[in-house]
């Protein structure tokens, strides 16, 4: 029987410290090198370059500048100043954010699978596409993506107490958008796509019993998902997603038309999707 | 279909009543506390006299509260003719299907008469060539460490002992004892702060469940678990920092395979704000972690709470045991969990359909001894906390499950049932009429948490007596030396491959 390696040792790495990873710009915010590799040519680890941003963030550092980041997982995991300001160069990897609460998040570049997991309150913009289960179970916050979303995606936000989690992409989104779905707003622009093709996938608001998924575009009924059904966009939606678009045409200094009369509303049948499943019978 | 017709239907094919309070009329002073404190309301005050008013379960609030000790609930012997394939439980079953086309919904663990294999094993005692040990007089040691055994222990030349730098958290607690994950809202905040009390009296763990974690119950963080799971209620970065451990949900042994379902009438403010979710909407914890579809997968949720708690706390995961838990087990150490739960298909819930609860899982016996010798043939044993639960009912159970191969023990209902629950599986109902799974005000404030805590802390303090005199008997000068020792066990049951798979001799076969 063999021992399997280790998990978790701590990546030896001689060259990233603080004094040599680390640039003080002009404009007093600082520049991560994350492409930096050690002697024997690795990659500088995901623990280490996060380890690297919290000191920083604790420091009190208001702007930091990631460059060269490959595929680095957890970048700013519970991060909760909301006057940080984290801006990436190059493919952060999967749990972007997770359980943010607070800081903004500028990817230059695409992000990967479950970015803004758990989020709570913050921003994050991708400058690209964001891929599946982007926003899973966010209760807060603003994910704002230029290009195309994957699978899963928004799955079970929910909102309380006056806390609201919304996503806006830009492009498409595939199977299963908003699953679960208990509270937010989900909103697909589709700036790129025709009028015939809809922007969005099968399966979509699956077991929906909070929230609404805005879509510019065709949407068929044989696309919902179990729970949730199309309906037009109310007098409240308009300035919600007015504010919403806004917010996107700054991030991404693009136009977007507001031609409300393209937009379909996808919502929740009930709040209480299964109430009738079960039998409470004491036998 | 009209729905005034499946009405008519049930009332008039609903089945008889299963239980009945009877009161002595003779010695009943009339002051209706009974009545009064039935949530049920299966007593009436009629005629001046208490009447069974029908649909008792049996939780025994009254015969607690009645001053004149004049109420005794029976059983009503069955009201079906006697078929012993068509039993009286599979036609309840039917007859109430029938009425409302539900999937029938129950709590607790399973009720249906298994086997149990803890009752069918005998512990061995010291005699002769090995001295027992009078743990009144001698140290027996219960301390027990939970978190990841990663790094080597290295004794040098000179004599000393050196640990790899970083040996990762890990937890001491008086005793191998866990109580298991109940959340605010399958619990009422009384019942959950009784728990946490006596964890931090005992200097044991308590797990949050699914629920997040009250502020008010910020000052027991230091021996609380904190739980992550499908639904992610509650679950911040602070909620994550601030505990003792933390542990993701994948399964419950009552319900394998299955989500959470806290229906809306239970989502109080208190519970809104403590899950973090919308006020009286459907909590639905989903069936799988839509960002766990495999074992990498699941190492990435780990690493993701290792960055977020900074490498500080252990983090574990806990799954129900399953026909595949030993390969199972041996990724979830691979993925990097510093703690596994393992719970057993009798463990308890708050709600769970019955089709599951009662067919669904692996016999926590059989899954503990399984992962103990897979993780062990493949080397990985000794990195990990094992913990299990599932029914773990008194201290010998507790004995039986640690020479089996765990490392600690899980309960909750023990824990229940010192503050008070009778096991009557009402929990689902949410009208627990001793103020335990309920969210209702006037119920919650039957249970004080003083009493009920002191209450746990009794039992669990004799718990541990118990297993120091059994280790002393055997001869064992501390727990972890118990663990997976299973030569000091012997099956004495009718199924000798369960023993085979068990890894557990039969009763008379030795070793020498």
């Amino acid at each position: 029987m063999g021992t399997a390696a280790l998990h978790f040792k701590k990546p030896k790495n001689e060259v990233f410290d603080a004094t040599t990873a680390v640039t003080r710009m002009p404009d007093d915010s600082v520049l991560i090198h994350a492409d930096r590799r050690d002697s024997e040519g690795r990659l500088v680890h995901y623990r280490v370059l996060n380890e690297l941003i919290r000191k920083l963030i604790l420091e009190g550092e208001k702007r930091i500048i990631i460059e060269g980041v490959t595929g680095h997982r957890y970048i700013a995991a519970t991060a909760n100043r909301k006057d940080v300001y984290i801006e990436i160069f190059g493919t952060p990897g999967n749990n972007l954010g997770a359980f943010l609460d607070g800081p903004t998040i500028e990817v230059f570049g695409n992000a990967q699978d479950q970015t803004g997991n758990t989020m709570n309150s913050g921003k994050i913009i991708v400058h690209g596409n964001a891929w599946d289960v982007t926003g899973l179970a966010a209760r807060g916050g603003t994910i704002l993506i230029k290009g195309n979303t994957g699978y899963r995606v928004g799955i079970h936000m929910k909102e309380y107490s006056g806390t609201k989690p919304s996503i806006v992409v830009g492009g498409t989104a595939k199977d299963y958008l908003g699953e679960y779905m208990a509270g937010g707003t989900l909103v697909i622009l589709n700036r790129k796509g025709d009028s015939e093709r809809s922007p969005i996938g099968l399966s979509v608001g699956a077991g929906i019993h909070g929230g609404k998924i805005l879509v510019h575009g065709k949407v068929e009924r044989h696309q919902l998902g179990p729970g949730a059904t199309l309906g037009p966009l109310t007098g409240e939606d308009v300035p919600e997603l007015e504010h919403l678009i806004q917010e996107f045409e700054e991030a991404f200094k693009v136009q977007v038309p507001r031609d409300w009369e393209s937009y379909v509303k996808i919502v929740p049948l009930s709040s209480r999707p299964f109430s009738g499943h079960y039998d409470p019978t004491s036998i | 279909m009209s729905s005034q017709t499946s009405t008519r239907k049930r009332q008039e094919l609903e089945a008889p009543e299963r239980y009945r309070p009877v009161v002595d009329h003779e010695l009943c002073k009339r002051c209706k506390k009974c009545v009064n404190e039935c949530s049920y309301r299966a007593l009436e005050f009629v005629d001046g006299v208490v009447k069974s008013a029908g649909g008792c379960v049996a939780c025994g609030r009254c015969i607690n509260v009645c001053p004149a000790h004049c109420i005794e609930i029976r059983q009503v012997p069955s009201q079906f003719p006697p078929h012993a394939n068509f039993n009286e439980r599979v036609r309840r079953g039917i007859m109430s299907q029938a009425s409302t086309g539900g999937v029938l919904l129950t709590s607790c663990g399973t009720d249906v008469p298994y086997p149990v294999m803890f009752d069918d094993i005998l512990l061995d005692a010291a005699q002769v060539t090995n001295p027992s040990i009078d743990p009144l007089r001698e140290p027996v040691e219960t301390v027990t460490f939970l978190g990841g055994r990663k790094g080597r222990l290295e004794v040098k030349g000179n004599g000393r002992l050196y640990m790899e730098k970083d040996p990762g958290p890990v937890i001491a607690m008086d005793m191998p004892i866990m109580i298991g994950h109940i959340s605010l809202g399958s619990v009422s905040y009384n019942a959950q702060k009784a728990l946490f009390q006596a964890a931090q009296e005992l200097n044991i763990l308590a797990g949050s469940g699914e629920g997040g974690l009250h502020k008010d119950f910020y000052p027991y963080a230091n021996n609380v678990v904190s739980e992550i799971a499908s639904g992610r209620f509650g679950v911040t970065g602070d909620y994550l920092k601030r505990t003792a451990a933390v542990e993701i949900k994948i399964g419950q042994g009552a319900k394998p395979g299955h989500g959470g379902h806290l229906p809306g009438e239970k989502v109080s403010a208190l519970i809104s704000e403590t899950r973090m979710i919308p006020l009286g909407t459907d909590a639905l914890s989903p069936y799988p972690h839509h960002d766990i579809y495999s074992i990498e997968d699941l190492q990435q949720l780990i690493s993701v709470v290792k960055e977020s708690t900074e490498y500080k706390v252990p983090v574990g995961v806990k799954i129900a045991a399953v026909h595949n838990v030993g390969a199972i087990a041996s990724g979830i150490v691979r993925a990097g969990a510093d703690f596994i739960t393992i719970d057993g298909f009798r463990g308890g819930t708050g709600s769970t359909p019955r089709i599951i609860r009662d067919h669904v899982g692996l016999p926590i016996e059989v899954a503990i001894s399984v992962v103990d010798q897979r993780l062990t043939a493949e080397g990985l044993r000794n990195r990990v906390t094992v913990c299990a639960g599932g029914s773990i009912r008194s201290s010998a159970d507790m004995v039986k499950a640690i020479a089996l191969g765990a490392d600690v023990i899980m309960t909750c209902t023990a824990a229940m049932v010192a503050m008070g629950c009778r096991v009557c599986q009402q929990c689902h109902r949410g009208i627990c009429s001793w103020g335990i799974a309920t969210q209702r005000e006037e119920l919650v404030a039957r249970l004080d948490p003083e009493v009920a805590s002191a209450r746990v802390v009794r039992l669990f303090r004799a718990w541990n007596e118990e297993l120091k005199e059994i280790l002393g008997a055997m001869g064992i000068d501390s727990v972890e030396s118990l663990v997976g020792n299973r030569d000091r066990l012997r099956y004495f049951g009718p199924n000798s491959k369960i023993a085979e798979i068990m890894d557990v001799k039969h009763v008379g076969e030795g070793w020498g």
